[in-house]
């Protein structure tokens, strides 16, 4: 079972829940990963505390040209999406900044002049803390191109046992590439209209790629009932409520995770593992596909 | 010898634009001062790289100056390779733009000039 724990908002509480709910399955004997693909500032560890005991370098291809073979035909800055080639007049000019690695211009280049090298853009992590088993993704400075990082690092999946994910927040390539082929999607949101904005366009992404989600209202309060309503509208369960706090703040603060710092939690975020067995089970019940 | 003027509307009397990667077309003198060429830009709406293919649609084009306001790095690489000469400093619109080249007042764009990501995304993270 893979959840992944998205919000459309940053600083809606994904990294609290998604630890807590780690450590609180951990702890229930399950077999758990944490994995935090939120790679351009991965930050799950200050919870977790986790050994690294491995580190891997995660490479994509970019391209090179044999400037003695080329005939500055053109075609690969064509076919270029991202514009990393350009033809300038017997030189090819290379911007490997830009480029995805999909290798589209070796493939096409008809004087077999492009040679693809690896260019670094990050690490995946793995180590572990007690029984939970830790993985993230870290972008390489001055790299700007996460998705390939992220799908390496969901590489380290366990097929059996349970992974928590923990994605960037937003609604754009990097948290789609988290999101995707997840079995539950679990956004997290605040009772702001900032919060309920960003929780829309975070629903209609999990639809789009037909991940059943439910609801985590984080710092709620009595009265201030605009995410319930939403979801209400929506058919969308609201499985968790975390209230403003003092309490929960401080323990924030210090880096104790929601589970650690109040024991109720516990029961809280197995329950909340219940629920979403349950919605997984009888999968469309609540999420429509498009 | 072929002049391209980063433009906001595609004519002589239309605004010049500051932004050579993201402007809506360029207007392409020949020596004499008349239009040859109105061309569309596609960098305008591209996700990233805009200068880039910006530039790469000049060099096809036969350019050997380009008059704009600003020009990203990667721009500058490419436009540099393919022997342009870019000079920086806008007049009102495309066709004084011209006339402060003709006259000597626009300065010689540096390779340091811009800085990447200036546009749409402003460097910001996508896939």
């Amino acid at each position: 079972m893979n959840i992944c724990v998205a919000s459309g908002k940053g600083g809606t509480g994904k990294t609290t829940v998604a630890t807590s709910l780690a450590l609180a399955l951990q702890s229930e004997q399950h077999d758990v990963t944490f994995l935090d693909c939120d790679v351009e500032e991965p930050n799950g560890h200050i919870f977790i505390n986790p050994d690294i005991r491995e580190i891997e370098n995660v490479f994509i291809e970019v391209p090179e040209i044999d400037h003695t073979t080329c005939t500055f035909c053109g075609k690969c800055a064509d076919l270029c999406a991202f514009n990393a080639l350009l033809v300038a007049g017997d030189s090819v000019i290379t911007f490997p900044e830009l480029c995805h690695g999909c290798g589209g211009c070796r493939y096409f280049c008809p004087a077999g002049a492009v040679r693809l090298t690896p260019k670094k853009i990050g690490t995946v992590e793995t180590g572990a803390a007690g029984q939970l088993r830790f993985v993230r993704g870290r972008l390489e400075v001055g790299t700007a191109l996460s998705p390939p990082l992220i799908e390496a690092a969901k590489k380290k999946i366990m097929p059996r046992g349970i992974t928590v994910i923990d994605a960037p927040p937003g609604t754009s390539c990097p948290v789609i590439a988290s999101v995707r082929g997840s079995d539950f999607c679990l956004l997290v949101t605040e009772p702001t209209l900032l919060g309920l904005h960003d929780l829309d366009l975070a629903v209609q992404m999990a639809r789009h790629l037909g991940v059943p989600c439910g609801v985590v209202v984080n710092r709620a309060q009595e009265g201030w009932g605009i995410i319930h309503d939403y979801c209400r509208r929506q058919d969308l369960p609201v499985l968790l409520e975390i209230p403003l706090s003092k309490k929960i703040a401080r323990a924030y603060a210090r880096g104790v995770p929601l589970v650690r710092a109040d024991k109720t939690w516990h029961d809280a975020f197995r329950q909340l593992y219940r629920a979403i067995g349950e919605m997984v089970a009888g999968e469309g019940t609540y999420c429509h596909q498009r | 010898m072929r002049i391209a003027v980063s433009a906001a509307g595609p004519g002589p009397e239309a605004p010049a634009e500051e932004r050579f990667g993201r402007c809506a077309c360029f207007v392409i003198f020949d020596e004499q001062g008349n239009v040859e060429e109105v061309v569309d830009n596609a960098g305008k709406t591209a996700p990233e790289g805009a200068g880039v293919l910006s530039a790469q649609s000049l060099l096809r084009r036969k350019v050997s100056v380009v008059l704009t306001g600003r020009v990203g790095p990667k721009a500058m690489r490419a436009l540099q390779a393919g022997g342009v000469a870019v000079y920086t400093g806008i007049a009102g619109t495309v066709a004084e733009t011209l006339a402060k080249y003709k006259s000597g007042r626009m300065q010689p764009a540096t390779p340091s000039a811009g800085s990447p990501g200036a546009g749409r995304r402003a460097g910001r993270r996508d896939g």
